[in-house]
Protein backbone atom coordinates (compact mmCIF):
# COMPACT_ATOMS: atom_id res chain seq x y z
CA UNK A 1 0.00 0.00 0.00
CA UNK A 2 1.34 3.09 -0.94
CA UNK A 3 1.88 5.64 1.68
CA UNK A 4 0.24 9.22 2.17
CA UNK A 5 2.67 10.57 3.56
CA UNK A 6 6.27 9.65 4.81
CA UNK A 7 8.82 11.42 6.79
CA UNK A 8 12.17 9.87 6.67
CA UNK A 9 14.41 11.24 9.56
CA UNK A 10 12.67 14.38 9.16
CA UNK A 11 15.00 17.25 11.10
CA UNK A 12 14.10 20.94 11.78
CA UNK A 13 16.91 22.61 13.89
CA UNK A 14 16.28 26.75 14.78
CA UNK A 15 20.18 27.14 15.22
CA UNK A 16 21.23 25.56 17.89
CA UNK A 17 17.65 24.33 19.03
CA UNK A 18 16.49 21.57 17.52
CA UNK A 19 12.67 21.52 16.91
CA UNK A 20 12.55 18.51 15.52
CA UNK A 21 14.88 15.48 15.87
CA UNK A 22 14.70 12.93 13.32
CA UNK A 23 11.45 11.56 13.01
CA UNK A 24 10.21 9.08 10.86
CA UNK A 25 6.53 7.98 10.44
CA UNK A 26 4.26 7.51 7.55
CA UNK A 27 0.42 7.97 7.26
CA UNK A 28 -1.63 5.24 5.33
CA UNK A 29 -4.55 6.11 3.15
CA UNK A 30 -7.69 6.88 5.14
CA UNK A 31 -6.78 6.78 8.68
CA UNK A 32 -6.57 8.77 11.21
CA UNK A 33 -3.00 9.78 11.75
CA UNK A 34 -2.09 11.79 15.03
CA UNK A 35 0.84 13.65 16.41
CA UNK A 36 0.98 14.11 20.32
CA UNK A 37 2.89 15.84 22.49
CA UNK A 38 3.35 18.63 25.16
CA UNK A 39 3.37 22.09 24.35
CA UNK A 40 7.13 22.82 22.34
CA UNK A 41 7.35 19.29 21.41
CA UNK A 42 7.93 19.94 17.76
CA UNK A 43 4.20 19.27 16.62
CA UNK A 44 3.51 22.33 15.01
CA UNK A 45 7.07 22.30 13.15
CA UNK A 46 6.46 19.29 11.81
CA UNK A 47 3.31 20.57 10.73
CA UNK A 48 4.32 23.28 9.27
CA UNK A 49 6.97 21.09 7.55
CA UNK A 50 4.92 18.63 6.01
CA UNK A 51 2.90 21.12 4.07
CA UNK A 52 5.62 22.69 2.69
CA UNK A 53 5.23 26.45 4.68
CA UNK A 54 8.77 25.32 6.38
CA UNK A 55 11.75 23.80 4.94
CA UNK A 56 13.48 20.84 6.11
CA UNK A 57 17.03 21.23 7.71
CA UNK A 58 17.36 17.36 7.82
CA UNK A 59 15.94 14.14 6.09
CA UNK A 60 13.25 13.57 4.18
CA UNK A 61 9.34 14.20 3.53
CA UNK A 62 7.16 13.06 0.65
CA UNK A 63 3.78 13.24 0.10
CA UNK A 64 1.40 11.28 -2.40
CA UNK A 65 4.68 9.77 -3.09
CA UNK A 66 6.71 12.99 -4.24
CA UNK A 67 8.98 15.14 -2.73
CA UNK A 68 7.88 17.95 -0.83
CA UNK A 69 10.84 19.73 -2.47
CA UNK A 70 10.25 19.19 -5.52
CA UNK A 71 6.42 19.26 -6.14
CA UNK A 72 5.80 21.40 -3.47
CA UNK A 73 2.84 23.18 -5.91
CA UNK A 74 1.25 19.84 -6.63
CA UNK A 75 1.18 18.46 -3.14
CA UNK A 76 -0.28 21.73 -1.78
CA UNK A 77 -2.94 21.64 -4.35
CA UNK A 78 -3.70 18.09 -3.59
CA UNK A 79 -4.09 19.10 0.64
CA UNK A 80 -6.19 20.62 3.30
CA UNK A 81 -4.76 22.56 6.43
CA UNK A 82 -6.27 23.60 8.97
CA UNK A 83 -3.69 26.10 10.84
CA UNK A 84 -3.76 26.49 14.79
CA UNK A 85 -4.84 30.12 14.55
CA UNK A 86 -7.91 30.84 13.07
CA UNK A 87 -6.43 33.38 10.29
CA UNK A 88 -9.69 33.65 8.40
CA UNK A 89 -10.07 36.76 6.45
CA UNK A 90 -11.74 39.36 8.44
CA UNK A 91 -12.52 41.80 5.42
CA UNK A 92 -14.60 39.30 3.68
CA UNK A 93 -18.05 37.56 4.65
CA UNK A 94 -18.63 34.13 5.62
CA UNK A 95 -18.96 33.18 2.03
CA UNK A 96 -16.32 35.07 0.75
CA UNK A 97 -13.82 33.70 2.65
CA UNK A 98 -14.66 30.25 0.96
CA UNK A 99 -14.60 31.36 -2.80
CA UNK A 100 -11.58 33.65 -2.59
CA UNK A 101 -9.71 30.92 -0.71
CA UNK A 102 -11.39 28.51 -3.43
CA UNK A 103 -9.49 31.35 -6.09
CA UNK A 104 -5.91 30.43 -4.34
CA UNK A 105 -6.61 26.69 -6.02
CA UNK A 106 -7.43 27.74 -9.40
CA UNK A 107 -10.79 26.41 -8.96
CA UNK A 108 -13.49 27.84 -11.33
CA UNK A 109 -16.00 30.49 -10.07
CA UNK A 110 -18.73 28.59 -10.39
CA UNK A 111 -17.51 25.51 -8.87
CA UNK A 112 -16.20 27.66 -6.15
CA UNK A 113 -19.31 29.20 -5.42
CA UNK A 114 -21.07 25.21 -5.21
CA UNK A 115 -18.64 24.15 -3.37
CA UNK A 116 -18.82 26.82 -0.93
CA UNK A 117 -22.57 26.42 -0.63
CA UNK A 118 -22.40 22.24 0.01
CA UNK A 119 -19.65 23.12 2.49
CA UNK A 120 -21.15 26.06 4.74
CA UNK A 121 -24.48 23.06 4.30
CA UNK A 122 -22.24 20.81 5.85
CA UNK A 123 -20.69 22.71 8.40
CA UNK A 124 -24.06 24.28 9.33
CA UNK A 125 -23.21 27.80 8.92
CA UNK A 126 -25.64 28.20 6.18
CA UNK A 127 -27.52 30.61 8.03
CA UNK A 128 -24.52 33.28 8.79
CA UNK A 129 -23.27 33.05 4.87
CA UNK A 130 -23.20 36.81 4.70
CA UNK A 131 -22.35 37.98 8.32
CA UNK A 132 -18.65 39.27 8.79
CA UNK A 133 -16.34 36.70 9.94
CA UNK A 134 -15.62 38.71 13.26
CA UNK A 135 -19.13 38.33 14.18
CA UNK A 136 -19.07 34.20 14.42
CA UNK A 137 -18.09 32.74 17.70
CA UNK A 138 -15.36 30.92 18.34
CA UNK A 139 -16.58 27.69 17.36
CA UNK A 140 -18.27 29.00 14.52
CA UNK A 141 -14.96 30.22 12.98
CA UNK A 142 -13.59 26.90 13.40
CA UNK A 143 -16.02 25.40 11.57
CA UNK A 144 -15.40 27.61 8.54
CA UNK A 145 -11.81 27.03 9.11
CA UNK A 146 -12.06 23.23 8.59
CA UNK A 147 -14.72 23.86 5.91
CA UNK A 148 -12.27 26.49 4.11
CA UNK A 149 -9.41 23.65 4.11
CA UNK A 150 -11.89 21.21 2.18
CA UNK A 151 -12.48 23.64 -0.68
CA UNK A 152 -10.43 21.89 -2.78
CA UNK A 153 -11.37 18.45 -1.78
CA UNK A 154 -8.63 17.15 -0.21
CA UNK A 155 -7.57 13.69 -0.31
CA UNK A 156 -5.44 14.61 3.29
CA UNK A 157 -6.73 17.02 5.37
CA UNK A 158 -3.64 18.36 7.80
CA UNK A 159 -5.21 19.69 11.18
CA UNK A 160 -3.19 21.64 14.29
CA UNK A 161 -4.76 21.66 16.98
CA UNK A 162 -7.66 21.58 15.47
CA UNK A 163 -10.24 22.19 18.99
CA UNK A 164 -7.88 24.39 21.73
CA UNK A 165 -9.77 27.24 22.92
CA UNK A 166 -13.41 25.76 22.11
CA UNK A 167 -16.16 25.23 24.57
CA UNK A 168 -17.40 21.23 25.08
CA UNK A 169 -20.35 21.50 22.72
CA UNK A 170 -18.31 23.21 19.60
CA UNK A 171 -16.02 20.64 20.16
CA UNK A 172 -18.15 17.45 20.11
CA UNK A 173 -19.50 19.54 16.86
CA UNK A 174 -16.12 19.69 15.23
CA UNK A 175 -15.38 15.78 16.35
CA UNK A 176 -18.78 14.96 14.75
CA UNK A 177 -17.26 16.30 11.42
CA UNK A 178 -14.36 14.90 11.51
CA UNK A 179 -15.79 11.53 12.22
CA UNK A 180 -17.82 12.14 8.99
CA UNK A 181 -14.96 12.97 7.23
CA UNK A 182 -13.11 9.61 8.05
CA UNK A 183 -15.83 7.30 7.39
CA UNK A 184 -16.16 9.12 3.75
CA UNK A 185 -11.99 7.86 3.60
CA UNK A 186 -10.35 11.29 3.66
CA UNK A 187 -6.83 10.63 5.26
CA UNK A 188 -6.44 13.06 8.26
CA UNK A 189 -3.16 14.19 10.06
CA UNK A 190 -3.54 15.94 13.52
CA UNK A 191 -2.07 17.36 16.19
CA UNK A 192 -3.62 17.57 19.62
CA UNK A 193 -2.88 17.56 23.58
CA UNK A 194 -6.04 16.63 24.11
CA UNK A 195 -5.96 12.88 25.05
CA UNK A 196 -9.24 12.71 24.68
CA UNK A 197 -9.86 13.56 20.90
CA UNK A 198 -6.90 11.73 19.96
CA UNK A 199 -8.57 8.74 21.39
CA UNK A 200 -11.69 9.47 19.63
CA UNK A 201 -10.50 10.28 16.28
CA UNK A 202 -7.26 8.29 15.71
CA UNK A 203 -6.39 5.04 14.48
CA UNK A 204 -3.02 5.40 15.28
CA UNK A 205 -0.71 8.02 16.80
CA UNK A 206 2.88 8.88 17.95
CA UNK A 207 3.55 10.65 21.13
CA UNK A 208 6.37 13.17 20.65
CA UNK A 209 7.92 15.03 23.17
CA UNK A 210 11.64 17.31 23.05
CA UNK A 211 11.47 17.08 19.35
CA UNK A 212 11.50 12.84 19.23
CA UNK A 213 8.84 10.48 18.61
CA UNK A 214 8.31 8.24 21.97
CA UNK A 215 6.17 5.70 21.66
CA UNK A 216 4.37 4.94 18.21
CA UNK A 217 0.62 2.81 18.05
CA UNK A 218 -2.92 2.22 18.59
CA UNK A 219 -4.70 4.12 21.46
CA UNK A 220 -5.79 0.82 22.44
CA UNK A 221 -2.38 -0.71 22.31
CA UNK A 222 -0.32 1.66 23.80
CA UNK A 223 -2.58 1.63 26.86
CA UNK A 224 -2.52 -1.71 27.25
CA UNK A 225 1.22 -1.60 26.94
CA UNK A 226 2.44 1.15 29.48
CA UNK A 227 -0.23 1.31 32.06
CA UNK A 228 -2.64 -1.34 31.58
CA UNK A 229 -6.60 -1.29 31.93
CA UNK A 230 -6.87 0.22 35.19
CA UNK A 231 -6.05 2.97 37.45
CA UNK A 232 -6.63 3.79 41.00
CA UNK A 233 -5.52 7.33 42.15
CA UNK A 234 -5.00 7.86 45.85
CA UNK A 235 -4.73 11.00 47.48
CA UNK A 236 -2.78 11.49 50.30
CA UNK A 237 -1.79 7.91 50.85
CA UNK A 238 -0.85 5.78 54.23
CA UNK A 239 2.71 4.67 54.56
CA UNK A 240 2.01 0.92 54.28
CA UNK A 241 0.34 1.51 51.26
CA UNK A 242 3.51 2.67 49.79
CA UNK A 243 5.72 -0.19 51.54
CA UNK A 244 3.15 -2.91 49.84
CA UNK A 245 3.13 -1.83 46.31
CA UNK A 246 7.27 -1.68 46.80
CA UNK A 247 7.30 -5.42 47.91
CA UNK A 248 4.48 -6.48 45.00
CA UNK A 249 6.50 -4.96 42.34
CA UNK A 250 3.53 -3.09 41.31
CA UNK A 251 3.86 -0.50 38.41
CA UNK A 252 2.75 2.80 39.83
CA UNK A 253 3.71 6.54 40.12
CA UNK A 254 4.82 8.77 43.37
CA UNK A 255 3.81 11.73 43.03
CA UNK A 256 4.30 12.87 46.86
CA UNK A 257 0.92 13.86 47.63
CA UNK A 258 -0.56 11.50 45.20
CA UNK A 259 -0.27 7.81 43.91
CA UNK A 260 -0.92 6.76 40.57
CA UNK A 261 -1.06 2.64 40.32
CA UNK A 262 -1.66 1.03 37.10
CA UNK A 263 -3.26 -2.45 36.87
CA UNK A 264 -5.40 -5.33 34.49
CA UNK A 265 -8.56 -5.73 35.15
CA UNK A 266 -9.17 -8.68 37.06
CA UNK A 267 -5.69 -8.30 38.70
CA UNK A 268 -6.62 -9.93 42.35
CA UNK A 269 -3.67 -7.70 44.20
CA UNK A 270 -4.85 -4.75 42.32
CA UNK A 271 -8.10 -5.03 43.82
CA UNK A 272 -6.94 -6.01 47.52
CA UNK A 273 -5.50 -1.94 47.55
CA UNK A 274 -9.51 -1.23 46.61
CA UNK A 275 -9.98 -3.26 49.76
CA UNK A 276 -7.13 -3.13 51.97
CA UNK A 277 -5.99 0.63 51.62
CA UNK A 278 -8.80 3.08 50.54
CA UNK A 279 -10.08 4.38 53.59
CA UNK A 280 -10.86 7.55 51.72
CA UNK A 281 -10.51 9.70 48.41
CA UNK A 282 -9.56 6.59 46.30
CA UNK A 283 -10.50 6.36 42.86
CA UNK A 284 -10.87 2.94 40.63
CA UNK A 285 -11.13 3.96 36.95
CA UNK A 286 -10.55 3.20 33.56
CA UNK A 287 -7.17 3.90 32.28
CA UNK A 288 -6.87 6.42 29.81
CA UNK A 289 -4.18 7.49 27.13
CA UNK A 290 -3.69 10.64 29.46
CA UNK A 291 -1.99 8.24 31.62
CA UNK A 292 0.07 7.04 28.70
CA UNK A 293 0.94 10.53 27.73
CA UNK A 294 1.72 11.98 31.58
CA UNK A 295 3.88 8.51 32.23
CA UNK A 296 6.05 8.57 28.92
CA UNK A 297 6.16 12.97 29.11
CA UNK A 298 6.38 13.41 32.57
CA UNK A 299 4.25 16.14 34.68
CA UNK A 300 6.68 19.43 34.66
CA UNK A 301 4.87 22.30 33.55
CA UNK A 302 6.10 22.68 29.66
CA UNK A 303 6.01 26.88 29.83
CA UNK B 1 18.85 35.89 0.02
CA UNK B 2 19.46 33.07 -1.98
CA UNK B 3 16.13 31.42 -1.09
CA UNK B 4 13.68 33.64 -3.01
CA UNK B 5 13.30 32.11 -6.35
CA UNK B 6 11.71 34.58 -9.01
CA UNK B 7 11.38 31.87 -11.23
CA UNK B 8 8.45 30.31 -9.24
CA UNK B 9 6.38 33.13 -9.89
CA UNK B 10 3.45 32.60 -11.89
CA UNK B 11 -0.11 34.06 -13.05
CA UNK B 12 -0.98 32.88 -9.86
CA UNK B 13 -0.35 36.15 -8.68
CA UNK B 14 -3.54 38.14 -9.61
CA UNK B 15 -4.90 35.48 -6.93
CA UNK B 16 -3.89 37.26 -4.38
CA UNK B 17 -4.10 40.72 -6.33
CA UNK B 18 -7.50 39.46 -6.78
CA UNK B 19 -8.33 38.70 -3.03
CA UNK B 20 -7.37 42.31 -2.54
CA UNK B 21 -9.51 43.54 -5.30
CA UNK B 22 -12.69 41.67 -3.40
CA UNK B 23 -12.18 43.92 -0.05
CA UNK B 24 -11.65 46.85 -2.41
CA UNK B 25 -14.94 46.41 -3.90
CA UNK B 26 -16.31 46.16 -0.70
CA UNK B 27 -15.55 49.27 0.80
CA UNK B 28 -14.74 51.42 -2.31
CA UNK B 29 -16.90 54.49 -1.64
CA UNK B 30 -14.94 55.36 1.19
CA UNK B 31 -11.19 54.50 -0.60
CA UNK B 32 -12.63 56.60 -3.45
CA UNK B 33 -13.05 59.83 -2.06
CA UNK B 34 -9.84 60.88 -1.15
CA UNK B 35 -8.08 60.79 -4.30
CA UNK B 36 -11.02 62.79 -5.94
CA UNK B 37 -11.05 65.31 -3.20
CA UNK B 38 -7.73 65.66 -2.25
CA UNK B 39 -6.52 67.23 -5.54
CA UNK B 40 -9.11 69.82 -4.67
CA UNK B 41 -7.67 70.55 -1.33
CA UNK B 42 -4.49 70.91 -2.52
CA UNK B 43 -5.02 72.86 -5.97
CA UNK B 44 -6.93 75.64 -3.64
CA UNK B 45 -4.72 76.09 -0.31
CA UNK B 46 -1.31 75.99 -3.22
CA UNK B 47 -2.66 76.96 -6.38
CA UNK B 48 -5.07 79.71 -5.19
CA UNK B 49 -2.95 80.72 -1.88
CA UNK B 50 0.31 80.61 -2.42
CA UNK B 51 -0.07 81.14 -6.13
CA UNK B 52 -1.11 84.73 -5.25
CA UNK B 53 2.49 85.21 -3.25
CA UNK B 54 4.75 83.43 -6.20
CA UNK B 55 3.17 84.12 -9.39
CA UNK B 56 5.02 82.32 -12.10
CA UNK B 57 7.76 79.84 -11.87
CA UNK B 58 10.60 79.09 -14.49
CA UNK B 59 10.13 75.73 -15.98
CA UNK B 60 11.67 74.16 -19.06
CA UNK B 61 12.84 78.34 -19.93
CA UNK B 62 9.37 79.18 -20.07
CA UNK B 63 6.99 80.46 -17.06
CA UNK B 64 4.67 78.93 -16.44
CA UNK B 65 1.91 79.57 -13.21
CA UNK B 66 2.88 78.24 -9.77
CA UNK B 67 -0.62 76.04 -9.91
CA UNK B 68 0.13 74.09 -13.62
CA UNK B 69 3.89 73.47 -11.69
CA UNK B 70 2.80 71.81 -8.60
CA UNK B 71 -0.24 70.06 -10.21
CA UNK B 72 2.21 67.35 -11.90
CA UNK B 73 3.64 66.84 -8.69
CA UNK B 74 0.93 66.37 -7.07
CA UNK B 75 -0.02 63.40 -8.72
CA UNK B 76 3.47 61.79 -8.45
CA UNK B 77 3.37 62.64 -4.73
CA UNK B 78 -0.79 60.50 -4.65
CA UNK B 79 1.32 57.58 -6.80
CA UNK B 80 4.15 57.64 -3.99
CA UNK B 81 1.57 57.41 -1.27
CA UNK B 82 -1.06 55.58 -2.37
CA UNK B 83 1.57 52.41 -2.74
CA UNK B 84 3.79 53.02 -0.07
CA UNK B 85 0.77 53.06 2.38
CA UNK B 86 -0.60 50.22 0.42
CA UNK B 87 2.30 47.91 1.01
CA UNK B 88 3.32 49.70 4.70
CA UNK B 89 0.27 49.55 6.94
CA UNK B 90 -2.07 47.69 4.56
CA UNK B 91 -0.03 44.91 4.17
CA UNK B 92 1.70 45.02 7.56
CA UNK B 93 -2.55 44.06 9.33
CA UNK B 94 -2.42 41.87 6.66
CA UNK B 95 0.88 40.05 7.38
CA UNK B 96 0.81 40.47 11.52
CA UNK B 97 -2.46 40.93 12.47
CA UNK B 98 -5.12 38.83 9.76
CA UNK B 99 -2.28 36.07 8.81
CA UNK B 100 -3.61 36.13 5.96
CA UNK B 101 -0.31 35.25 4.05
CA UNK B 102 0.11 32.15 6.41
CA UNK B 103 -3.47 31.00 5.05
CA UNK B 104 -2.06 31.35 1.53
CA UNK B 105 1.13 29.94 2.56
CA UNK B 106 -0.96 26.26 3.00
CA UNK B 107 -2.76 26.49 -0.60
CA UNK B 108 -0.61 26.33 -3.63
CA UNK B 109 0.90 30.02 -3.83
CA UNK B 110 4.34 30.22 -2.89
CA UNK B 111 5.77 33.09 -1.00
CA UNK B 112 7.59 34.77 -4.34
CA UNK B 113 4.03 34.96 -5.93
CA UNK B 114 1.74 36.65 -2.73
CA UNK B 115 4.45 39.36 -2.31
CA UNK B 116 4.33 40.14 -5.97
CA UNK B 117 0.45 40.04 -5.92
CA UNK B 118 0.59 42.42 -3.07
CA UNK B 119 3.08 45.01 -4.80
CA UNK B 120 1.11 44.78 -7.77
CA UNK B 121 -2.03 45.39 -6.04
CA UNK B 122 -0.18 48.43 -4.49
CA UNK B 123 0.12 49.60 -8.50
CA UNK B 124 -3.03 49.24 -9.35
CA UNK B 125 -4.13 51.09 -6.42
CA UNK B 126 -1.65 54.12 -7.64
CA UNK B 127 -2.73 53.73 -10.81
CA UNK B 128 -6.67 53.97 -9.90
CA UNK B 129 -6.01 56.84 -8.32
CA UNK B 130 -4.10 58.81 -10.84
CA UNK B 131 -6.73 58.20 -12.95
CA UNK B 132 -9.51 59.65 -10.66
CA UNK B 133 -6.85 62.50 -9.75
CA UNK B 134 -5.63 63.17 -13.58
CA UNK B 135 -9.55 63.36 -14.50
CA UNK B 136 -9.96 66.26 -11.71
CA UNK B 137 -6.91 68.09 -12.59
CA UNK B 138 -7.74 67.67 -16.57
CA UNK B 139 -10.56 69.67 -15.88
CA UNK B 140 -9.31 72.65 -15.08
CA UNK B 141 -6.78 71.85 -18.16
CA UNK B 142 -3.14 71.54 -16.36
CA UNK B 143 -2.86 68.59 -18.40
CA UNK B 144 -1.52 68.12 -22.06
CA UNK B 145 -2.87 65.42 -24.00
CA UNK B 146 -2.04 62.97 -25.64
CA UNK B 147 1.05 62.84 -23.72
CA UNK B 148 -0.68 63.19 -20.78
CA UNK B 149 -2.10 59.55 -20.93
CA UNK B 150 1.44 58.00 -20.48
CA UNK B 151 1.00 58.87 -16.31
CA UNK B 152 -0.84 56.12 -16.47
CA UNK B 153 1.42 53.47 -17.20
CA UNK B 154 3.70 55.91 -15.28
CA UNK B 155 1.76 55.44 -12.09
CA UNK B 156 1.84 51.79 -12.49
CA UNK B 157 5.72 51.99 -12.54
CA UNK B 158 5.74 54.18 -9.77
CA UNK B 159 3.73 52.19 -7.85
CA UNK B 160 5.84 48.92 -7.96
CA UNK B 161 8.65 51.31 -6.29
CA UNK B 162 7.11 52.64 -4.05
CA UNK B 163 5.23 49.63 -3.32
CA UNK B 164 8.42 47.40 -3.11
CA UNK B 165 9.87 49.66 -0.62
CA UNK B 166 6.83 49.69 1.21
CA UNK B 167 6.64 46.05 1.37
CA UNK B 168 10.38 45.87 2.27
CA UNK B 169 10.07 47.98 5.39
CA UNK B 170 7.16 45.64 6.01
CA UNK B 171 9.33 43.12 6.14
CA UNK B 172 12.00 44.30 8.53
CA UNK B 173 9.68 46.21 10.98
CA UNK B 174 8.56 44.63 14.23
CA UNK B 175 6.07 46.76 15.29
CA UNK B 176 3.14 48.86 13.15
CA UNK B 177 4.41 52.20 15.11
CA UNK B 178 8.17 51.88 13.08
CA UNK B 179 6.46 53.11 9.92
CA UNK B 180 7.39 56.21 11.48
CA UNK B 181 10.84 56.39 11.00
CA UNK B 182 10.67 55.41 7.02
CA UNK B 183 8.33 57.72 6.67
CA UNK B 184 10.14 60.52 8.41
CA UNK B 185 13.62 59.82 6.92
CA UNK B 186 12.23 59.26 3.86
CA UNK B 187 8.80 59.82 2.55
CA UNK B 188 8.89 63.54 3.80
CA UNK B 189 12.17 64.81 2.40
CA UNK B 190 11.10 63.21 -0.90
CA UNK B 191 7.63 64.96 -0.48
CA UNK B 192 9.56 68.88 0.67
CA UNK B 193 12.93 68.29 -1.40
CA UNK B 194 11.81 65.87 -4.80
CA UNK B 195 11.56 68.87 -6.89
CA UNK B 196 7.80 68.83 -5.89
CA UNK B 197 6.85 72.66 -4.11
CA UNK B 198 9.50 74.17 -6.25
CA UNK B 199 12.14 73.33 -8.91
CA UNK B 200 15.25 71.54 -7.76
CA UNK B 201 17.13 74.38 -9.36
CA UNK B 202 16.81 76.46 -6.22
CA UNK B 203 18.56 74.43 -4.24
CA UNK B 204 22.40 74.56 -3.81
CA UNK B 205 23.87 71.90 -5.83
CA UNK B 206 24.81 69.23 -3.44
CA UNK B 207 21.35 69.23 -2.53
CA UNK B 208 20.31 68.64 -6.23
CA UNK B 209 22.77 65.54 -6.54
CA UNK B 210 21.59 64.01 -3.17
CA UNK B 211 17.53 64.59 -4.25
CA UNK B 212 18.47 62.66 -7.27
CA UNK B 213 18.65 59.76 -5.28
CA UNK B 214 15.00 59.96 -4.39
CA UNK B 215 12.97 58.01 -6.67
CA UNK B 216 10.04 61.07 -6.15
CA UNK B 217 12.40 63.22 -7.76
CA UNK B 218 12.44 61.16 -10.99
CA UNK B 219 8.31 60.40 -10.88
CA UNK B 220 7.83 64.00 -10.14
CA UNK B 221 10.02 64.98 -13.69
CA UNK B 222 8.66 62.14 -15.81
CA UNK B 223 5.12 63.57 -14.63
CA UNK B 224 5.55 67.28 -15.19
CA UNK B 225 7.33 66.29 -18.92
CA UNK B 226 4.36 64.30 -19.95
CA UNK B 227 1.51 66.69 -18.22
CA UNK B 228 3.09 69.37 -20.18
CA UNK B 229 3.75 67.61 -23.51
CA UNK B 230 7.64 68.50 -22.99
CA UNK B 231 9.06 65.22 -24.06
CA UNK B 232 12.95 64.85 -23.85
CA UNK B 233 15.68 61.82 -24.45
CA UNK B 234 17.14 63.05 -20.83
CA UNK B 235 13.74 61.64 -19.67
CA UNK B 236 15.13 57.87 -20.49
CA UNK B 237 17.66 58.56 -17.61
CA UNK B 238 14.69 58.98 -15.08
CA UNK B 239 12.84 56.45 -16.48
CA UNK B 240 16.14 53.90 -16.24
CA UNK B 241 16.55 54.91 -12.59
CA UNK B 242 12.80 53.83 -11.60
CA UNK B 243 13.21 50.88 -12.97
CA UNK B 244 16.45 49.81 -11.42
CA UNK B 245 15.05 51.25 -8.36
CA UNK B 246 12.03 48.96 -8.55
CA UNK B 247 13.82 46.28 -9.82
CA UNK B 248 16.45 46.53 -6.73
CA UNK B 249 13.55 47.01 -4.18
CA UNK B 250 11.47 44.56 -5.46
CA UNK B 251 14.07 41.57 -4.70
CA UNK B 252 14.77 43.47 -1.56
CA UNK B 253 11.08 43.21 -0.47
CA UNK B 254 10.76 39.63 -1.12
CA UNK B 255 13.90 38.45 0.35
CA UNK B 256 12.80 40.15 3.47
CA UNK B 257 9.26 38.90 3.02
CA UNK B 258 11.28 35.70 3.10
CA UNK B 259 13.46 35.95 6.08
CA UNK B 260 10.33 36.85 7.89
CA UNK B 261 7.85 34.45 7.34
CA UNK B 262 9.55 31.11 6.49
CA UNK B 263 11.19 29.87 9.28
Amino acid sequence: MQHVMKADGATKAFGDFVAVDNLTFHVQPQECFGILGPNGAGKTSMIRMSYGFSPLTGGTLTVFGRSIVDSWRKIKSRIGVCQQENNLDPDLTVRQNLVVFARYFNIPKTHAQKQADKLLAFMALDHRRADKVTKLSGGMMRRLVLARSLVNDPDLLILDEPTTGLDPQSRHQVWEKLGELKSRGLTILLTTHYMDEAARLCDRLVIMDRGRILVEGTPGNLIRQHVGHEVIEVATPSSQLRTYLANQQMRYEDLGHRLIIYGEKGDALFHKITEDYCEESCVLRMSTLEDVFLKLTGRGLRE
Amino acid sequence: MSDVRLGRISTRLFRVWHRNLTVYRRIWKVVFLPPLLEPLLYLAAFGVGLSILIGTVQYDHKDISYISFIAPALIAVNIMYSAFFENTYASFVRLYYQKTFDAMMATPLCLEEIMTGEIVWAATKAVVATAIMQGVISVFGFIHYPEGLLIIPLAFLGGIAFGSIGLFFTGIVRAIEMFNLPIFLFITPMFLFGGTFFPLENLPSWAQKFAMVFPLTHLVTLARALAFGSLSPALWWHLAYLLAFSGVFFYLALAAMHRHLIE
